[in-house]
C-alpha cells in the first residue's frame, strides 16, 4: 500500500509541475542569473587554495593548499586589517542604532502634520546622495580656507583642522556621516511600528494624568522594542561585512593606518595588484566569519524572540 | 470630547511639545544645509564660496561655474553611460525579478522551497571579488556596456519582497477562479498579476535606478575604458583624485580654473545629483512603501 500511496503522489507532484511549467520559465531568467554571477564564483573560491593564473584556469592552476591562508594569518597586515574593521563596524553599529529611534519617537511626538512631513521628507533625502557626492561634500566643508564648518569653529574661537586628513578623526567622519546620511530613512521602519501602537493606551495614559514625555517613555517605547531588538540583532549580523565603497572613497595617504580594512585590502590585492589567489583567500576568510556570525545571530534572534530570516 | 482634550494639555505638555519642535527643527537643519549649502554655492561668486562664508541665500547669480561644468566631455560621456545603465538596467531588473517574485509566491509550485532557499543562501554568502572577477573575465565581459547594465540590477532581496509583495495582495481565490475559466498561468500573470503590482513594480524600479545612478564599485572593478565610465567614476575623478585642471596649458586659464574649481565641484554635484533630488519627493510614498513591504519579512 505504502509504494503505491507515494507514487500516486509523485505522480501528482510531477503533473502539477507539467501544468505549471510556465511558472518556472518565469524563474528561469533569476536562476541564471544566480548561477552564474553567484554560483560560479562559489566554485571559483578554491582558486584561494590554488596558484591561479589565468591561463591554467580555475581548475587548472597549481594546488597549493592553505598557503594563502598561512601567508595572510602571519603577515603584519592580519591584526591590524580585522581589528581596523571590526572597530569601524562596531562604531558604526552603536552610533547609528539610536538616532533613527529618537528621531522616529520626536516625529511621531510633534503634533502638527504638515511639519511631521515636511521633516520626513528632508531627513529621507541625504539617503540618495552617493558615497562619491557625500565625501565629495565633506571634503568641502572640512577644508580648512573654504569650508563653512572651518568658519563655525573659527565663529566659536576653534583653530579649525582638516579632520579629513587626519587618521584619527576618521572612523567619527566616517560614523557619523554615515547616520546623517540614513538615521531619516532607518527611521520609516520604527515609525511604522509607532503608527501601529493602539492609541487607546495613549488615551486611557492621558486620563491618568500621564504627560507627553511619561507617554513616550512609558507606552511608545516599549511599543517599538520588538522592532528595536530584530533591528539590532540584524546589524550585529553584518558586523563583519564592512561595505567598500565609503572607505575606500574616504582613503587617502595620511588616514591608511585606521582606513585600510578588509574589503579595500581585498580589492587592491585581487584588482590593482593582481595577487589573485592572496585576495581570494583573505575574502574567502571574510566571507565564512560572516556567514557564521549571521547564521549565529540568526539562531540567536530566532530564540529570543521567535524572529529569524529563515 | 475631542475637543476636550485638545483644551486639556497641560503646560507641560506645551513645553514638551515646544522641545519636539526644537528638536526636530535641529534635525531638519542638520539634513537640510548641507545640501542646499551645494546648490547655493553652485550659483554663488565664487570668490565668496572661497572665503568659506555660511551661505543661506545666493550671492548674486553666477553661471561660470555651471558653464565650466558643461565644458567638460567627460561629464557628458559619463552622464550618457549613467541614463544607459541606469535605464536597461532597471528594464533587465524588472524583466527578471518580478516573473520570478510572482512564481515563487505560489504556494502550489512543487520545489519552491528548495529554489527559494538555493537564492536566498546567495544573500548570505558569496564567492568573494576575485572568484566573481575570474568568471566574469571568462566570460569576455570585462569593459563592457552589457555587464554594467546586468550586474546589480538583479537581487535576490528584490525577488524576496516581490514575493511577498504578491503573497499578502494577490488572493489565492482570484486565480482559482480564474484557472476554471481555463485561464493559463501566462496569461494571469500578464492581466491580472502585472496590472496589480503596479506598486511593487515601482518600488523595485527606483530601488534599481537609484542603486545604478549611485553606484560605482562594479566600473571601478570591471572597466578600464574611459569611454565606458558611469557619471560616480567622473565625479570620483573630480572630487576625489585630482583638481581636474591639470590637462589645461594655458596658465591663465589654470589659474582662473583653480578660483573656480569649488565653484564647479559644487556644479557638479547638483547636475549629478539633480535627478534623484527631483524626483525624489514625489516618489516618496513608493520607497516608503518599499521599506514596508521589506519589514514584513522580518
Amino acid at each position: 500500500m505504502q509504494p503505491s500511496v507515494k507514487r500516486k503522489h509523485r505522480q501528482q507532484t510531477i503533473r502539477r509541475m507539467i501544468d505549471n511549467r510556465a511558472l518556472y520559465l518565469m524563474i528561469l531568467p533569476a536562476f541564471l542569473y544566480i548561477l552564474i554571477f553567484h554560483y560560479w564564483p562559489m566554485y571559483g573560491v578554491q582558486i584561494a587554495f590554488r596558484n591561479f593564473n589565468f591561463a591554467d584556469g580555475i581548475t587548472g592552476s597549481k594546488w597549493v593548499g592553505m598557503k594563502w591562508f598561512n601567508y595572510f594569518f602571519h603577515s603584519n597586515n592580519f591584526s591590524t586589517l580585522v581589528r581596523n574593521t571590526l572597530i569601524l563596524s562596531f562604531y558604526d553599529l552603536l552610533a547609528g542604532f539610536p538616532v533613527p529611534i529618537l528621531l522616529a519617537l520626536i516625529m511621531n511626538a510633534v503634533p502638527s502634520r504638515r511639519f511631521r512631513k515636511v521633516s520626513q521628507t528632508i531627513t529621507y533625502l541625504p539617503h540618495f546622495i552617493s558615497v562619491i557626492v557625500l565625501v565629495g561634500m565633506m571634503n568641502s566643508m572640512f577644508s580648512v580656507n573654504s569650508g563653512w564648518v572651518s568658519t563655525i569653529v573659527r565663529a566659536l574661537g576653534g583653530t579649525p583642522t582638516y579632520i579629513m586628513g587626519e587618521a584619527k578623526y576618521f572612523r567619527h567622519v566616517y560614523v557619523w556621516s554615515g547616520v546623517w546620511q540614513q538615521m531619516g530613512w532607518n527611521s520609516i521602519i520604527y515609525l511604522a511600528a509607532l503608527t501601529s501602537i493602539d492609541p487607546g493606551l495613549h488615551e486611557a495614559a492621558m486620563i491618568d494624568g500621564a504627560g507627553k514625555l511619561r507617554r513616550i517613555i512609558s507606552i511608545d517605547l516599549p511599543g517599538i522594542l520588538p522592532t528595536m531588538s530584530i533591528m539590532l540583532i540584524l546589524r550585529f549580523g553584518s558586523i563583519m561585512s564592512l561595505g567598500f565603497d565609503k572607505v575606500y572613497s574616504m582613503q587617502n595617504a595620511l588616514n591608511y593606518s585606521v582606513s585600510e580594512v578588509l574589503s579595500t585590502h581585498i580589492y587592491k590585492m585581487g584588482i590593482q595588484s593582481t595577487k589573485y589567489s592572496y585576495s581570494a583567500a583573505v575574502s574567502l576568510f571574510n566571507n565564512v566569519i560572516n556567514f557564521i556570525m549571521l547564521v549565529t545571530v540568526n539562531r540567536i534572534s530566532g530564540k529570543l524572540s521567535g524572529n529569524s530570516l529563515w | 470630547m475631542k475637543r476636550m482634550n485638545m483644551k486639556r494639555v497641560s503646560a507641560g505638555d506645551h513645553l514638551t511639545n515646544l522641545l519636539f519642535y526644537v528638536l526636530l527643527g535641529v534635525f531638519v537643519v542638520l539634513c537640510f544645509y548641507p545640501i542646499w549649502y551645494v546648490l547655493v554655492a553652485s550659483i554663488s561668486d565664487p570668490t565668496y564660496v572661497n572665503s568659506g562664508a555660511l551661505i543661506t541665500l545666493p550671492r548674486g547669480v553666477h553661471f561660470t561655474a555651471y558653464k565650466y561644468a558643461f565644458d567638460q566631455p567627460q561629464l557628458w560621456i559619463g552622464y550618457g553611460n549613467t541614463l544607459c545603465y541606469t535605464f536597461f538596467g532597471t528594464l533587465f531588473g524588472l524583466c527578471v525579478c518580478i516573473p520570478c517574485g510572482y512564481a515563487l509566491s505560489r504556494r502550489d509550485l512543487p520545489f519552491r522551497g528548495i529554489i527559494m532557499g538555493i537564492l536566498v543562501f546567495t544573500m548570505y554568502f558569496s564567492g568573494g571579488l576575485i572568484p566573481t572577477y575570474v568568471v566574469i573575465n571568462t566570460l569576455n565581459l570585462v569593459n563592457t556596456r552589457i555587464l554594467l547594465i546586468i550586474l546589480g540590477s538583479v537581487s535576490v532581496y528584490n525577488i524576496v519582497l516581490i514575493r511577498t509583495f504578491c503573497q499578502s495582495s494577490i488572493p489565492e481565490e482570484l486565480r482559482e477562479a480564474a484557472s476554471i475559466d481555463g485561464c493559463s498561468n501566462t496569461r494571469f500573470f500578464f492581466s491580472i498579476v502585472l496590472p496589480l503590482s503596479k506598486a511593487i513594480l515601482a518600488v523595485i524600479a527606483l530601488y534599481i535606478a537609484v542603486h545604478h545612478w549611485n553606484s560605482y564599485y562594479n566600473a571601478l572593478v570591471y572597466t578600464t575604458d574611459t569611454r565606458l565610465q558611469p557619471l560616480q567614476l567622473y565625479l570620483r575623478q573630480l572630487l576625489l583624485i585630482n583638481t581636474g585642471a591639470e590637462d589645461l596649458g594655458d596658465p591663465d586659464a589654470l589659474k582662473e580654473m583653480q578660483q573656480m574649481i569649488a565653484s564647479i565641484r559644487y556644479a557638479v554635484i547638483v547636475l549629478s545629483s539633480l535627478p534623484i533630488m527631483c524626483l525624489y519627493p514625489f516618489l516618496q510614498k513608493y520607497f516608503v512603501q518599499g521599506v514596508m513591504i521589506g519589514s514584513i519579512k522580518s
